[in-house]
């Protein structure tokens, strides 16, 4: 697009800028480098923040994130499993600042959709003529009874990387062989679907090979889960005695929490956990909900052509925090909707109109290091939802021999390499 | 009959890629996507690289995925969800990136 675009910026550079607004019917203001505020440094706002400038170099973009490194959520289930460190799962903003983005390391406050300025915790205010924001998922701390801020540092939810990452290891390396870990489970939608799942089949793993008398147990609040066969089937075979799921029609629902005597209270049931990793439900990140994009789900509807907020003009919501559709909550759906999202506010800021456009998900799911599964789905819009094209996608042949987990293992590392390279690299 | 329907797939794909060739650098819907898996870098990894890989050949392998003829993991049931002119447009993208 950089070559091929005539945006108003460069004709004004060309032509002059005074001959040019006579020409054109623009404000005053439009001579200036338009400005796109991304909020949010994850898989969607870096991955949208670097597609604009790479597209346009001419625009503006700011990028503001709270924090100076970023931790990957997938794979961390591996580290949780001790089969990688923490460090593995971690970026810097670098490579990032090194392509001119302007990199904030604080917290946006308010957003005045009016003004169309962001205020920073900091004091500034940034004005935008596009705002897209990535703010991933926050935990809904009034949604389960008993689980506040305090009980996560007792019962981590591990759902954000970092501390509570490590802080879920420790725990159950700590653990004595012949203990149980519980899994909460929450119902759809949140973050990474088959990731609870994910989780349990590396810490089966871990306690097979460690701790071979102990076992890990997921209480859900579904009765169905993603690539649901493909995992029971391989639970089956490889971790008979390890791990056990509690659907939601077997009382798996898990509908308070007891931090004190680490105990998940279940519908017909009290299960005594001696680790506890309590995956809570969620919402968009808070400052969606500050600017008015997020409705009463919590999560925020958005056009599927341009990732334009339906609740308010000018601002852009992608990743998790969206309404997508058949797209789950992946960081390969966050990175592919940033990139159109990015090509959308290029044609939009040069007054063009984006084309309708298409999507892939990937979803790589470990069972063991050496066992991989996967989901994919092509998307478009259909009626203003972004829709699985008919055909295509689905998960893993139930069939396949073990050589094809392998290579599915092999190309989840792969994917997680490829992907961050491109974000943060 | 299927003479004729392929004369006709011919048609449109000779359509596609002269109007990717004309927006030369603006991606066709679908394009994107891809560089979540397909490095755009030279990278150490078993994914094979798309930018500046000949458009038959993308496209041939598409094909080939899509209808059974190359055994897959994931891109078969990616290539389902693309028609001709999508996978013509996308091919004839990546052969133009650096």
């Amino acid at each position: 697009m950089k070559h091929a675009r005539t945006s108003r910026r460069q004709f004004l550079t060309s032509a002059g800028a005074v001959g040019a607004a006579a020409l054109l019917p623009l404000p005053a203001v439009a001579q200036a480098a338009p400005r796109v505020v991304v909020i949010g440094g994850g898989f969607g706002g870096a991955s949208c923040a670097r597609a604009l400038k790479a597209l346009d170099p001419g625009v503006t973009v700011t990028l503001i994130e709270a924090n100076r490194t970023f931790t990957a959520c997938p794979f961390s289930n591996g580290v949780i499993a001790g089969m990688r460190e923490l460090g593995a799962q971690q970026f810097t903003y670098d490579k990032i600042l090194a392509t001119g983005i302007v990199v904030a390391t604080t917290m946006a406050n308010a957003v005045d959709p009016q003004a169309r300025a962001v205020s920073l915790a900091d004091g500034t205010r940034l004005t935008y003529d596009r705002l897209v924001l990535a703010p991933g998922v926050d935990i809904r701390w009034d949604a389960l009874p008993g689980y506040n801020e305090a009980a996560a540092a007792q019962m981590p939810h591990a759902w954000k990387a970092g501390e509570q990452t490590t802080l879920l290891r420790r725990q159950i390396e700590a653990m004595d062989d012949g203990g149980v870990v519980v899994i909460s489970s929450p119902a759809n939608p949140f973050r990474c679907p088959p990731g609870p799942y994910e989780r349990a089949s590396l810490i089966a793993h871990y306690l097979k090979a460690k701790k071979p008398r102990s076992k890990v147990i997921i209480l859900d609040a579904k009765d169905n889960f993603s690539k649901q066969r493909l995992f029971q089937s391989a639970w089956k075979e490889l971790y008979p005695d390890n791990l056990e799921w509690v659907a939601l029609s077997k009382g798996g629902k898990v509908t308070t929490v007891e931090v004190a005597s680490k105990t998940l209270v279940t519908d017909f049931d009290k299960v005594k956990a001696d680790v506890a990793n309590v995956i809570p439900p969620q919402k968009a990140g808070h400052i969606a909900e500050v600017a008015g994009v997020a409705d009463r789900t919590g999560w925020c509807p958005i056009d599927p052509v341009t990732f334009e907020s339906k609740l308010v003009p000018n601002i852009h919501v992608l990743g998790d925090a969206t309404i997508a559709g058949g797209m789950p909550k992946s960081a390969f759906t966050a990175n592919a909707q940033a990139k159109v999202c990015a090509a959308a506010i290029a044609k939009l800021l040069s007054g063009t109109t984006p084309g309708e456009p298409k999507l892939i998900n990937t979803c790589y799911s470990l069972v063991a290091p050496d066992y991989g599964i996967s989901v994919a789905g092509v998307y478009r819009p259909v009626n203003g939802v972004l829709t699985d094209v008919e055909g295509a996608g689905g998960v893993s042949p139930a069939d396949a021999p073990r050589a094809q987990r392998a290579q599915e293992a092999i190309f989840a590392n792969a994917w997680f390499q490829t992907i961050t390279a491109e974000v943060f690299g | 009959m299927i003479a004729t329907r392929l004369l006709v797939a011919g048609a449109m794909v000779c359509v596609s890629i002269a109007t990717a060739s004309a927006a030369s650098s603006e991606s066709p819907p679908g394009a994107t996507s891809c560089s979540g898996c397909h490095s755009s870098a030279a990278a150490d990894t078993p994914v094979p690289r798309l930018n500046g890989r000949n458009a038959a050949e993308i496209v041939a392998q598409m094909q080939a995925f899509r209808g059974g003829a190359r055994p897959a993991t994931v891109m078969d049931r990616i290539a389902k969800g693309f028609s001709d002119a999508e996978v013509q447009a996308i091919a004839a993208w990546y052969a133009e990136q650096r």
